[in-house]
């Protein structure tokens, strides 16, 4: 499954990327910028998403919440995201508004600065710890996706820390921040630009031109990250148990995996979808289906592409099973695969099913978009997007369980398990009750 | 720092904004409707820019359609589909979907129940022909029922601590008058989940999973007529006629507010559901409403969300919407706000309420709305499971066949006297219950100074505890 995919770079720095497609007519916008939670600074946890929401309060030429207002007054969609390494802005449009989101995106990295305010910067930082908390406050097991990163990376690792930020630093920010993050980082040498969908391509070059060619690049170099490599393995079995508001135990259990890109990433990427992806997986027929452990069961990885990447499963326990219960469970499957080894045929169905959902995911002009910033901003090659499925059909039954044995050992573990608090444990016993519950 | 343009070099963006070259046309899919010989009705929608292709079969076994005390037979017996056939078992059949790179599903909602998967061409034919297997000869193993029914109790269990779930459950159940079936839980509650029986999930898989009132739908890589011969090859054994389902009772728990305050100790943030009853989805007035939800609060643009969120900071997200279903599902504002603002956050959404029936909205909020929703359209239908799911409604809901083609129309006819009327006559300030889940200590005060109307609180379990 091929995309016509064209490539090149502004005299300065930003990488273009584009691959027309005239099936309906609409076009896909997507800016990747190469900072993420990684570059924030001790005591500014979560900056660097608090920032990416900065970027819709308007620049220069466009007010507050108008950028949000013109993108859906022009019958398009919206959003951003932000991530350890990078932060992504994007906007899908009818076709003949392509210009109106080259235009937007362009005058906030160019001119975001004059429209910055402390009100914008005050509500903004609410609305973030709102999101905080509906997220992972309140939310049961909502804290995991902090804990773990800091569980699995050493203390001074840039992707150890909160993505989303702690209250009091989030409460620390202030424009001097934003002007400098914005100075530093915001700068189209700093940037990939995917187009994708129905436009010409000599119209929509002139258009980058036009818009992008007069900003100028970056005023200093952008200060590179501090140290990502790892080890390979954790070099043991780490354990946090958190007592929360849950009514069942869940187990995330992680192991340090290679980083996207690697021959060896797609084995493992076939090796956490053997265990835990579909229905006939490994962890639902054993343990949902086959002894009833768990109620659901499934494993995935971060796909991170710099210092080391984590193959994680996610189980969550039937009610009746206790933590210990399911942590016993959980390793005896890993323990099985890594000894044992995976057949062909489980690769077969891994690697049907990861092809089905790549070629779906073609559909998107957005994600086509995305795909492409993240192969250019990455790896410095948007090609690589039509070599996916050929690397996922290269891995073997030999190299899966290579991975398996190298990286699945009791040396390379990660658990961070949710007990039910007491209080949890008595409503749990209450709603039993109530049901007539029986095995 | 003020706001004093900082120049970087000399270069700008030019301040001229750009207009937009002349719109491109646009056309939904075009699909054909066949019937086949035993009743089954077959769209078949040919998309052919990627070789994949999403199949759907739909049946009138939704949740409307339980016998009373039998809430969560629908789906347990569109999920049940999953777990095995008469030739094989559960882990061979779905075993035999993945191999195939296809992810079968199956679930029921208020409607209809449906099973389905997405594959690529190449392996087309072999997974359908697992799909029609599993439609036709569900084999509904003793334990994998049991496990399934297991399952949903563990989900009802763990919604006491998840306040989304739980604020969701709770507002349906103080909006309808519980003989109504939508004032309980679509997937059944743990009364009735706990009683259900295989025997229960086969009568109700032979009273209703018929062809006649039955729906395939077919879309992508596929023609016309390889869709129908398909279709036969798969389901042209089937046989029987389902009856139309009823639909739920529409009455209200009660004709006059209320705010229910349901117990979340701690809770750093509530979760605020304010509505009433709305509409069926088939109700005429359908576009003037969902112009005026756009307005009111379906858009990030929306009164609701820059009130709440951008003006006032109290939320990251606020929304209105009015849930379609073939009988009248509620009209519900949804947000999470911190605690201690939840009195005022209410009071904002009671006020945007009451100000869109006093007042006509805005021309330029109307054509935000309008052309929002005529642009988006194609976007909307990128995917063969999009295109899938909107034919999919078409056939629960009996809209016209050229709805599609005539949407973009429709939404542009709407006016703001439309908007207004639409406004005054289904949105019921007077009616409106206001149920909040969260941390009562901090929030019962503030909000019974507000005087919505008699407060009521309740534990997480539902159970109401009486007043001092």
């Amino acid at each position: 499954m091929r995309i016509p995919i064209e490539s090149y770079r502004l005299s300065n720095g930003l990488v273009v990327t584009l691959s027309e497609d005239h099936t309906a007519p609409i076009v896909a916008v997507n800016l990747w910028y190469r900072v993420g939670s990684a570059n924030e600074r001790l005591g500014r946890t979560g900056f660097a998403h608090l920032f990416e929401h900065m970027l819709f309060q308007g620049s220069e030429h466009v007010a507050a919440n108008e950028h949000f207002e013109l993108i859906q007054r022009a019958g398009g969609t919206l959003n951003g995201s932000t991530w350890l390494d990078r932060t992504n802005y994007y906007e899908t449009v009818p076709s003949n508004e392509l210009a109106l989101a080259l235009w937007l995106e362009a005058d906030r990295m160019g001119a975001l600065l004059p429209a910055m305010t402390q009100q914008k910067l005050d509500t903004q930082r609410d609305v973030v710890k709102n999101e905080r908390r509906w997220s992972m406050d309140n939310q049961p097991y909502g804290t995991w996706s902090e804990r773990l990163p800091a569980l699995t990376y050493p203390s001074s690792h840039p992707f150890h820390h909160s993505l989303i930020g702690s209250m009091e630093d989030l409460s620390a920010a202030s424009l001097d921040d934003i002007s400098g993050f914005f100075s530093t980082y915001y700068r189209p040498d700093n940037a990939v630009l995917s187009i994708a969908g129905d436009f010409e391509s000599p119209q929509a070059r002139a258009l980058v031109e036009r818009y992008f060619g007069v900003l100028p690049r970056g005023a200093s170099p952008i200060p590179p990250l501090a140290d990502m490599q790892l080890p390979p393995l954790f070099g043991e079995w780490r354990r946090e148990v958190v007592l929360d508001m849950v009514m069942v135990p869940r187990l995330f259990l992680a192991f340090r995996a290679p980083v996207f890109g690697t021959d060896e990433y797609y084995a493992g990427s076939v090796l956490g979808a053997i265990l835990g992806m579909g229905k006939a997986s490994r962890l639902q027929r054993e343990l949902v289906r086959g002894r009833e452990i768990a109620s659901e069961a499934s494993a995935f990885t971060f796909d991170l592409t710099q210092g080391a990447d984590l193959l994680v499963i996610d189980a969550t326990a039937r009610p009746e099973v206790s933590s210990e219960a399911l942590e016993d469970e959980v390793a005896r499957e890993v323990d099985a695969v890594r000894d044992a080894g995976v057949t062909a045929a489980d690769v077969e169905r891994a690697v049907a099913l990861m092809e089905t959902a790549f070629v779906t995911s073609l559909q998107s002009a957005g994600e086509r978009a995305d795909r492409l910033s993240m192969f250019a901003a990455m790896f410095g090659d948007p090609r690589l997007l039509n070599e996916q499925t050929d690397r996922y059909r290269a891995v073997t039954v030999e190299r899966v369980n290579a991975f398996a044995r190298d990286r699945l050992g009791t040396n390379n573990r990660a658990s961070l398990l949710y007990v039910p608090k007491d209080g949890a444990e008595g409503q749990r016993d209450e709603a039993e009750a109530a049901s007539g519950a029986t095995r | 720092m003020t706001g004093a343009p900082i120049a970087l070099g000399s270069a700008r963006v030019s301040p001229v904004r750009p207009t937009a070259a002349p719109p491109k046309p646009y056309r939904f899919p075009r699909f054909e409707i066949a019937t086949l010989d035993n009743g089954l009705r077959v769209i078949v929608a040919p998309v052919r820019v990627l070789p994949v292709v999403t199949a759907l079969v739909l049946v009138d076994a939704g949740a409307s359609a339980e016998a009373a005390g039998r809430d969560g037979v629908a789906n347990l017996t569109a999920r049940g589909l999953l777990e095995g056939t008469m030739r094989r078992d559960g882990n061979a059949l779905t075993e035999q979907f993945e191999r195939l790179g296809a992810g079968v599903f199956a679930g029921a909602d208020w409607d209809t129940a449906n099973a389905g998967v997405t594959v690529l061409r190449a392996h087309l034919e072999p997974a359908l022909a697992l799909l029609g297997e599993l439609v036709l000869t569900p084999s509904f193993p003793e334990r994998d029922i049991a496990r399934l029914r297991a399952e949903r109790l563990a989900d009802l269990l763990q919604m006491r601590t998840e306040p989304r779930g739980l604020a969701d459950e709770m507002f349906a159940r103080f909006v309808y008058d519980p003989v109504s079936r939508y004032a309980r839980p679509e997937e059944g509650g743990p009364e009735t989940v706990s009683t259900l029986t295989r025997d229960d999930v086969r009568r109700f898989y032979t009273d209703r999973y018929r062809p006649r009132g039955s729906t395939l739908v077919l879309v992508g890589d596929v023609s016309v007529d390889e869709g129908l011969e398909l279709a036969r090859g798969m389901l042209g054994d089937w046989t029987g006629t389902a009856s139309r389902s009823p639909v739920p009772g529409e009455a209200p728990a009660r004709t006059t507010r209320a705010v229910h305050l349901v117990r979340k100790p701690d809770a750093p943030q509530s979760e605020l559901r304010i509505g009433h009853i709305g509409l069926p989805r088939t109700h005429p007035d359908y576009f003037p409403v969902l112009l005026m939800n756009a307005v009111l609060g379906g858009l990030f643009s929306s009164r609701i969300n820059l009130n709440l969120r951008e003006a006032h900071a109290y939320t990251y997200a606020a929304f209105s919407g009015f849930a379609w279903r073939r009988g009248a599902g509620p009209f519900v504002v949804s947000t999470a706000v911190e605690s201690d603002v939840t009195a005022d956050a209410a009071r904002e959404v009671l006020a945007e309420i009451e100000r869109i029936r006093a007042e006509p909205i805005t021309a330029a909020e109307l054509s935000l709305a309008t052309s929002y929703l005529g642009g988006v359209f194609p976007i909307k239908y990128e995917t063969t499971d999009a295109i899938a799911r909107a034919l999919a409604a078409l056939a629960a809901f009996d809209l016209p066949l050229d709805y599609f083609d005539t949407y973009r129309d429709a939404v542009r006819a709407v006016s703001i006297a439309d908007v207004q009327r639409a406004a005054q006559r289904y949105l019921h300030p007077d009616a409106l219950q206001v149920v909040v889940v969260g941390d009562a200590s901090e929030i019962k005060s503030p909000i019974a100074a507000m005087q919505i109307g008699p407060l009521l609180e309740y534990g997480a379990d539902g159970v109401e505890i009486p007043s001092d």
